[in-house]
């Protein structure tokens, strides 16, 4: 199972990094999302994750690592999980905005291509 | 009598809270307000002037830092005294006189309150009981000194000026404060009394040198000695009274103030009076010479100033009981000649509109009161007899003459003196004879006269008191010099007179010498080298500095020009390599010793096997066909999907929710942006840039990939998951720990994070344009009618309650069972924009608007009044505390107060997601230039 799990962030931070260092605002937001699911499960794998032990409290069960998993990744990891949200929003309308602003997607603003504007009108 | 002390610096400081509240508008208030303000405390310190005379050091404190000898204490010797009064009695005098300089187009209020605050942070300098807090107000002194210099914002030589002066005062304030810590470190106190006693204990100490020097680059940056004299002249892009202000009794004086401060203590070694002296000597002689060659009035003045103050430095190097009483008098000398000679010039330049000596010419035709008064200003600054200059002059040639013990310096000091003395003569007599006589006017912008009577009451004030000590100096200053100078030697006064005529002695003779070589030495400069024509730009100080503030902001630019050109895929490929350099020098570095590998291995079950063939074929997918933007976000939210459920099946089932809430909310964002993106993206990175990409993307995923099979292969380490568990009950009432975590544990995080979640959406909703003042809205029916389904349109509105519902329950249950504010915000925002997607933009707007921005206010508030109660109630911030009130019909409910602290985060991330969301689809909503394929 860990590797199972090392691999799958392993691979999906590759396939972040690839997306982001590509030149569209539009693939520039897949890939830093990918590598935000990447960073998120990174940060939860270090609490050492276990089937079947959620941190939910239940009477008579001693509070130890032996029942349950490791809280604090996990609250590290849900407000993490918004924020990384709430930036792909400001990422999209900052690509919105460049698109109005220059007419492109392209990551610099501009279009070196030329192309993609044309490719817009005749759907 | 302690409260008068405290009134009395407290003065300056109110009246300058007044004057910033004041409308610029009202000059007379303004100025009566500051001169009010000064009259008063001078006359509360004058008070103490008869305990003063009398040997009493009246002295008032308070403890302050928690520690031994650091109290908030006001000290008033013979020094501070007299030096008090001088820093109010010139300040009253400059405030009578700014009110006539300054235009009405200047802002009077700010001025006068800028000046306030600088005399209370001088005043406070002068008679702080604490060697702390001295260095406390020494730096407010650089601060509003800044401020002061910097007053014409607009223009550029005067925010240069400040920002010389500031760097170089300030860099001399570290340099004291450095030094003070260790002195106080060295008596054991930092109270005046303990320090000023324990002068031996210091001189022999091996931290003397290092104290010493680093308290005299403090002194000598604040009264411009050489070589930091250089940012004083850039200092006279000042409003003149500032000018007359800061460089005749007070900023500049700072410094010698310390050196006489300090004297008793520090003084009496070899390496005092070499530093010292032979830095009093560079500047006096530089400063003189220099001065001469200035073409600009308030120029020659500040090199004066500059070589004036290097001659006191001189007397407390030589740091003989005579010299010292010399120094103290020449202090108060020159306060009073130099503030007349700076208001003079600046009635000059105000009243011809120029500074010029190369245009001003012939003045005493015009301005007759003005040149009187001028005269005797500067012959009292070039020492001649029968003015107060004279007086202290006469007495510094005679200690100049008594170095005996050292044969080279007792030549060379008296030559240098006599020299530096004749080149004041020169600049004196030139600043006299160039401006009111030699010729007529040039081309000056005004027709030159005396200006308003309230303008020459200051200059003629302080011209009559040069006259009046030059004429029964054992009169008029004796007392006030012997109280003064007292402190200073630190032991018992010497035998001086204080008397005009002494007979014929060598110190005469120089003084005569002097008057004629420097009369000849103008006459020389201005019938053979064309004084005029003479253009003497002193290097030095200011083009290092100039040179270093360049080079430091070239290389800050060329740095960032390498590393950010404005290309975000290199910048993208810098962080990954960075990453990955960093990564693998740490893989390379050696290892220590750790505990042996335990493969405890999980064996993976079908669950595990699935979701991981999921997210490796979507992944892959998303590499073939990103350019297909549409096709590539359902791979997307396979993903996401998979690794929500990871979350789900490795015992996180809030992760889980929280996850897969924000991948429908991601995906619909995106949707919705898709509209006004490329459907598809040209293919425009060359092949060899993609491999290349490949190859980083696919070494950052092997090393990530090796550190988290590493540290999951390892034994845990000991962690604060125990403290949580176990607390999370009995110190937060709630059995979700992470729930209690973001809540309570953590919760000055959490508050910082939806506090970052609520900027992101006010920033999203500001980027954005508002669709109502987009023009004409057509119906998004007619827009997109042909795609709209009744049944989504029937179904999202009656899903609106329910998930609004469902949003509650998952608040509520969220401290105890998986849920939450988080949780529960989301599930809201979602079902807030259902009603969009299914029925349109226009149909939600037409019916209801929500002030989602409002939403995250409220959420932010309630969250920190959370914080405040606790807070109010004497607990830590953001403290939880249990309450079970018992409610009609629903009997005991138990809550902990983290609910409130999870209703604000409720509120803001419902909000702010929903901003988010209905923002960009009204967006959608409004027509768009074919957006849709």
């Amino acid at each position: 199972m860990e590797l199972l799990l090392a691999t799958a962030i392993g691979a999906i931070t590759a396939t972040g990094i690839y997306l982001a260092l590509r030149s569209r605002t539009f693939e520039l937001v897949l890939g830093m999302t990918l590598i935000s699911y990447a960073v998120n499960l990174f940060i939860f794998a270090m609490g050492r994750p276990v089937a079947g032990r959620a941190p939910i409290l239940r009477e008579g069960v001693p509070t130890t690592l032996e029942h349950y998993t490791d809280p604090l990744p996990q609250a590290l990891v849900l407000t993490a999980i918004v924020i990384s949200f709430a930036m792909t929003a400001v990422l999209i309308v900052v690509a919105l905005k460049l698109r109005e602003v220059s007419g492109g997607d392209h990551v610099d603003g501009g279009d070196p291509a030329g192309d993609s504007g044309r490719e817009r009108g005749d759907p | 009598m302690p409260l008068q002390l405290l009134a009395a610096l407290a003065l300056p400081w109110l009246a300058a809270l007044a004057l910033f509240a004041l409308p610029n508008g009202r000059r007379n208030t303004a100025a009566a307000i500051a001169g009010g303000a000064t009259l008063l405390a001078a006359a509360l310190l004058a008070m103490q002037g008869p305990a003063v005379f009398a040997g009493d050091v009246p002295h008032v404190s308070w403890p302050w830092l928690p520690f031994e000898g650091a109290d908030f204490g006001l000290r008033v010797d013979g020094l501070a005294w007299t030096f008090a009064l001088l820093v109010l009695g010139i300040g009253a005098l400059v405030v009578l006189y700014a009110r006539y300089y300054l235009s009405a187009d200047d802002p009077m209020a700010r001025f006068y309150a800028l000046f306030m605050v600088f005399m209370g942070a001088m005043l406070g300098l002068v008679l702080a009981d604490n060697l702390l807090l001295l260095v406390v107000f020494w730096e407010l002194t650089s601060i509003s000194s800044f401020l002061l210099i910097g007053y014409w914002q607009d223009r550029a030589d005067a925010r240069r000026g400040a920002r010389l002066s500031l760097t170089i005062t300030a860099l001399g304030g570290l340099a004291l404060l450095g030094g003070v810590l260790l002195l106080g470190n060295i008596v054991g106190s930092f109270q005046l009394d303990a320090v000023l006693a324990a002068g031996e204990v210091v001189r022999a100490h091996p931290w003397y040198a290092p104290t010493l020097v680093l308290i005299l680059l403090g002194a000598f940056s604040k009264s411009a000695q050489f070589p930091l004299h250089f940012w004083l002249p850039q200092a006279m892009a000042a409003p003149t009274p500032v000018s007359a202000y800061l460089h005749s009794a007070t900023l500049v004086k700072a410094g010698v103030f310390l050196i006489a401060r300090l004297h008793p203590t520090l003084a009496g070694t070899d390496l005092w009076f070499y530093v010292v002296s032979l830095t009093g000597l560079a500047t006096l002689v530089t400063g003189a010479y220099i001065a001469m060659f200035q073409h600009d009035l308030k120029g020659l003045l500040a090199y004066s100033t500059i070589s004036h103050l290097g001659l006191i430095t001189l007397l407390f190097g030589l740091s003989t009981p005579l010299a010292t009483v010399a120094g103290v008098f020449h202090i108060l000398n020159h306060a009073i000649f130099k503030a007349s000679l700076f208001m003079a010039a600046g009635v000059i330049d105000h009243e011809t509109g120029s500074r010029d000596m190369r245009r001003l010419h012939g003045l005493h035709k015009y301005m007759p009161l003005t040149a009187v008064l001028a005269i005797v200003a500067s012959a009292a600054m070039a020492g001649v007899p029968l003015l107060n200059g004279f007086l202290s002059k006469e007495m510094f040639f005679a200690e100049t003459l008594q170095l005996d013990a050292r044969p080279l310096l007792s030549v060379a000091i008296p030559l240098l003196a006599t020299v530096a003395a004749a080149f004041s003569v020169a600049y004196s007599l030139r600043f006299i004879h160039d401006v009111f006589w030699n010729g007529e006017p040039v081309a000056l912008p005004q027709n030159p006269h005396d200006p308003p009577f309230w303008m020459l009451v200051p200059i003629g004030t302080l011209a009559m008191l040069c006259l009046l000590v030059g004429i029964l100096p054992a009169l008029i200053v004796g007392p006030v010099l012997a109280v003064t100078a007292a402190p200073v030697v630190g032991g018992a006064l010497p035998d001086y007179s204080l008397s005009i005529w002494h007979g014929f002695n060598l110190p005469l003779l120089m003084s005569v010498l002097a008057l004629f070589v420097g009369v000849a030495l103008y006459v020389m400069l201005q019938r053979l080298f064309r004084l005029h024509d003479l253009v003497h730009l002193p290097r030095g100080g200011r083009e290092i500095f100039d040179a270093t503030v360049a080079a430091a902001v070239r290389a800050a630019r060329a740095l960032t020009d390498l590393l950010v050109n404005g290309s975000v895929q290199r910048s993208v490929l810098l962080i990954t390599l960075a990453a990955l350099v960093l990564g693998l020098f740490t893989l390379l570095a050696p290892q220590p010793a750790t505990a042996p590998l335990t493969a405890a291995a999980t064996s993976a079950g079908p669950v595990a096997w699935t979701l991981w063939l999921l997210t490796l074929c979507s992944l892959a997918a998303l590499i073939a066909r990103h350019r297909e933007r549409l096709e590539a976000l359902v791979y997307l939210g396979v993903v996401g999907l998979a690794v929500s459920l990871t979350f789900g099946a490795l015992s996180a089932p809030d992760l889980l929710l929280t996850q897969l809430l924000v991948e429908v909310a991601s995906i619909l964002l995106l949707l919705l942006a898709l509209n006004f993106l490329p459907q598809r993206s040209s293919r425009t990175d060359p092949p060899r840039r993609r491999w290349r990409d490949a190859g980083l993307a696919l070494g950052a995923g092997v090393g990530i990939s090796t550190l988290v099979y590493a540290v999951l292969s390892r034994p845990r380490p000991d962690s604060l998951a125990p403290w949580f568990l176990e607390n999370s009950v009995p110190g937060a009432f709630g059995t979700n720990a992470v729930n209690v975590i973001l809540v309570d544990f953590r919760a000055f995080d959490t508050l910082g994070e939806i506090t970052v979640l609520g900027l992101a959406a006010v920033l999203v909703a500001a980027l954005l344009p508002h669709t109502k003042t987009a023009g004409n809205i057509k119906s998004p029916g007619a827009a997109a009618g042909a795609g709209r389904s009744l049944m989504l349109e029937i179904t999202s509105r009656v899903m609106l309650p329910l998930t609004a519902l469902v949003a509650v329950w998952f608040f509520l249950r969220g401290h105890n069972l998986p849920g939450g504010g988080f949780i529960g915000g989301l599930v809201l925002a979602i079902g807030l924009l259902l009603p969009s997607l299914g029925s349109g933009v226009d149909w939600v707007e037409q019916r209801s608007t929500p002030r989602f921005e409002a939403w995250i206010g409220w959420g932010l508030a309630c969250a920190t009044v959370t914080g405040l109660v606790s807070l109010a109630l004497e607990h830590p911030f953001l403290t939880s505390a249990y309450l079970a009130p018992v409610l009609p019909v629903i009997d005991k409910v138990p809550i902990a107060t983290a609910m409130f602290f999870d209703l604000g985060v409720f509120l803001t991330v419902a909000g702010a997601a929903a901003l988010a969301l209905t923002r960009l689809g009204r967006l959608s909503g409004a027509p768009h230039d074919g957006g849709r394929t």
